[in-house]
């Protein structure tokens, strides 16, 4: 039997009396339907503005809009320099053969659940993330010193460890070099820290401004934390040499300042693992402390996956252990427990000799193609007569290159070459193949001889 | 030289986990562990569905898929199908594109964004929960910058719900206070509120302007019918108010370490709504950037192909049937004693 409802009069609005409808619809077809009667209230909430009508709207997220704004053009010649993912010779989407193979092991095993992974995430994946950011034979890792914990890319990973420190590190604030990724400056304020910048590019030498970083790393409060990128500075490319991150390491140890590493290009900066480490493993043979945020995204591809490693490198193994037990509190309000195919992918890859080589040939592979676009990009800048020195284009490392346009000359190339990038003049290495590097020349060539 | 970290105190073990622990650490053959809030099958073992691992096989041998970057906001598919599927497919909201959904990591993910989103732009920064309630409910609204109340809820004299007691605290709620609703399915007591009672908790609600946030964890696996379970929040959504859900896909697609949900804000308006999307990604972006992609693909392939979101329903309706027959021998058991 169907329940009754009253309505107000038979002028009442359509949209209360399809939303009644609707409610009784379901009602009627509940096995628990009553015959109460389902009055229209005048105090439902049909009336008054929404709660949020104040909020504004968001501005569009300024790398994110370079793609939309690509993919609207309908140029036959478009290039879109923006994207921060790898890009085939042929312009497309890479996964890994060796990724491929890992999931399709993953899936063919029968005995495989789904499970709620640990607060922390897989052990076996853990120690392996360790391992291969800090080197197999490690003393840090030896001593068990070191607590690591699955974290969402590098993303999470900086997210979790910020928060873990704006609750108890005694120093609310971090260094962060000047220009950084879009997003670090939120991932620290969200967490609770204070953000300060450090001189870092000189852009007129597209170099390193490594005079200025140590004066201001120099004259930050003892104990601050401070960021730094392991390697392929994103967005400019432009790393310290191994001395000069000698002289880093020792100016920030003998002012106690806390290093918390950015680590998402190991292997893919050089084509090699143990190089793109060396940063980090030079700080963690010292003896001191610091944070790594470890992500996969880039050197295996696996970007949507999200998978990610937060390691905390700490004098003592005590004090190691109940780091970890305070980072489950950061962790399970968060997300509870971080999510198990991606960092199962990448675990099947690393504990396999034959898998973890395969890995590292496609790796360097894939390295060595950004390298070349470099390159070829360099020669046919020279070779147009483009006019300035264009060496920082092989000199920077990475996916990324800050060609030193400014943004009316990066206007210019998107109106009338039909090339999307940042208007910070930062290009996506990854994004150019053999095929359109001229293309790129001949924007760029033609953006500074005509634009100033 | 010491420690930065060297005052660290070691935190206290997850209650819940720990049953685990000292579980796995008896020797006993006769061990039974009561305390696990997984589905396990009549053998004592983990369930991965039929439907699921057949959507796994789909999207794994499917080359053409790739592993970039989601949106911030995550499948746009998967966000309209598990809208549709807590609203309903005809759901006025829906038509009338009055609602925001977000992929998010599962039930805890989803109250986590949504409450970081509310201690942002709402103007009342209290939420009231049940007494008692999921354990990590309160961490996760704390650290999102909320402060937690509670309302009456068990009554442990009568193993129900103390009806009374909790009209009176929501009565007494500051106008506008969030007020945390479990969908069905009570977590930890299993005592949820009648049809009726519901109606009254809405009109409650609605006359002090408190907003509705629901924890939808159980649809579909606790009646054994996925509308039944949804009653609740669509009795709220009708009547053309604005509330918040918080969707598991954990426990009803058996995806608890897939990390499957989504947040859906439903507001009065769509500009509302358009906008407020834009503001969940800001909480987002610094939180993790984008969702995982795995977990959220399979749920999406289930819930558009009517082939599949059937055979999901029929091994849905099988768990919660087991359930409800574990419940029916306990209480005969106990009876003939």
């Amino acid at each position: 039997m169907r329940p009754e409802f009253t309505s107000p009069s038979s002028s009442s609005s359509s949209s209360a009396d399809r939303r009644l409808n609707a409610l009784v619809r379901h009602l009627a077809t509940a096995s628990m339907v009553s015959q109460t009667a389902v009055a229209f209230s005048p105090t439902s909430g049909f009336h008054g503005d929404s709660v949020f009508s104040h909020v504004v709207r968001a501005p569009e997220d300024p790398i994110l809009g370079v793609t939309v704004a690509y993919n609207k053009d309908p140029s036959p010649v478009k290039l879109n320099l923006g994207v921060g993912a790898y890009r085939t010779e042929e312009g497309k989407p890479l996964v890994l053969n060796v990724v491929r193979k890992a999931e399709q092991m993953l899936l063919n095993d029968k005995s495989r659940v789904k499970e709620y992974l640990p607060i922390v995430g897989i052990a076996e994946f853990n120690k392996l993330s360790a391992k291969l950011i800090f080197g197999a034979d490690s003393p840090a890792i030896r001593e068990n010193r070191v607590t690591t914990v699955q974290c969402l890319s590098g993303t999470g990973s900086l997210r979790v460890g910020a928060e873990f420190l704006a609750r108890h590190y005694h120093q609310k604030t971090i260094y962060i070099p000047q220009p950084t990724w879009g997003n670090h400056p939120k991932v620290f304020t969200l967490a609770g820290l204070s953000v300060q910048t450090y001189r870092y590019y000189d852009p007129t030498t597209r170099g390193m401004n490594f005079q200025g970083l140590l004066e201001d790393l120099g004259s930050a409060p003892s104990g601050s934390i401070v960021l730094l990128h392991a390697c392929a500075h994103n967005p400019t490319g432009v790393d310290p040499t191994l001395q000069q991150w000698e002289q880093i390491r020792q100016l920030m140890r003998s002012k106690a300042l806390l290093p918390f590493f950015d680590s998402a290009y190991q292997g893919f900066a050089s084509g090699n693992l143990d190089v793109d480490a060396q940063s980090i493993r030079m700080f963690v043979a010292d003896g001191g402390e610091c944070f790594v945020a470890q992500s996969y995204a880039k050197n295996m591809g696996l970007y949507g996956e999200r998978v990610g490693a937060l390691s905390v490198v700490c004098r003592a193994a005590d004090v190691a252990s109940k780091v970890e037990s305070q980072l489950k509190l950061v962790i399970r309000p968060m997300f509870s427990n971080p999510p198990i195919h991606g960092a199962s992918i990448v675990a099947t890859i690393l504990k396999d000799s034959n898998m973890f080589n395969e890995w590292t040939i496609e790796l360097k592979a894939m390295a060595d193609r950004i390298i070349s676009m470099r390159k070829q990009l360099f020669d046919a800048l020279r070779a147009r007569g483009a006019p300035g020195d264009w060496s920082h284009i092989i000199k920077q490392i990475g996916m990324f290159t800050f060609t030193g346009l400014n943004s009316k000359q990066v206007e210019f190339m998107t109106r009338e070459y039909h090339i999307y990038m940042t208007s910070d003049g930062r290009i996506s290495m990854a994004g150019l193949s053999s095929k359109t590097v001229p293309h790129l020349a001949d924007a760029i060539h033609a953006a500074v001889t005509r634009m100033s | 030289m010491d420690s930065v970290f060297a005052s660290i105190v070691q935190a206290p073990e997850d209650p819940i986990l720990g049953v685990t622990v000292a579980y796995n650490k008896d020797p006993s053959p006769n061990k039974l562990n009561l305390g696990v809030g997984a589905y396990r099958t009549e053998e004592g073992k983990p369930l991965v569905l039929n439907v699921v691992r057949k959507a796994e096989q789909l999207l794994v041998n499917d080359q053409s898929r790739v592993k970039e970057y989601l949106p911030i906001l995550g499948l746009a598919e998967f966000n309209k199908l598990s809208a549709k599927l807590i609203l309903g497919d005809d759901s006025p909201a829906i038509q009338e594109n009055r609602v925001a959904t977000a992929q998010c990591l599962s039930g805890t993910g989803s109250l986590r964004v949504g409450a970081e989103f509310l201690a942002k732009h709402y103007h009342q920064r209290t939420i009231y929960i049940p007494q008692p309630s999921w354990g990590n409910h309160v961490k996760v609204f704390t650290m999102a910058g909320l402060s937690v109340k509670n309302y009456r809820y068990y009554d442990p004299t009568t193993r129900g719900l103390n009806f009374q007691g909790l009209l009176e605290d929501l009565g007494a709620a500051p106008a506008g206070a969030i007020v945390l609703l479990h969908a069905c399915a009570h977590n930890p007591t299993g005592v949820d509120p009648t049809v009726e009672q519901w109606e009254q908790i809405r009109q409650s609600m609605r006359s002090k302007g408190l907003l509705p946030f629901f924890d939808s964890a159980y649809q579909g696996f606790a009646s054994g019918s996925l509308d039944v379970d949804a009653q609740p929040v669509r009795t709220f959504v009708a009547d053309g108010g604005e509330c918040f859900i918080a969707q598991s896909y954990a426990k009803n697609m058996g995806l608890y370490g897939e990390r499957v949900g989504a947040l859906s804000i439903v507001c009065k308006a769509a500009d509302v709504a358009s906008r407020v999307e834009s503001q969940l990604k800001l909480v987002i972006r610094p939180m993790y950037s984008n969702p995982p992609i795995h977990g959220a693909s399979i749920a999406m392939t289930i819930l558009k192909n009517s082939d599949m979101y059937n055979e999901w329903k029929i091994e849905l309706k099988a768990m919660a049937d087991r359930i409800i027959s574990m419940r029916k021998q306990l209480f005969d058991a106990l009876s003939a004693k």
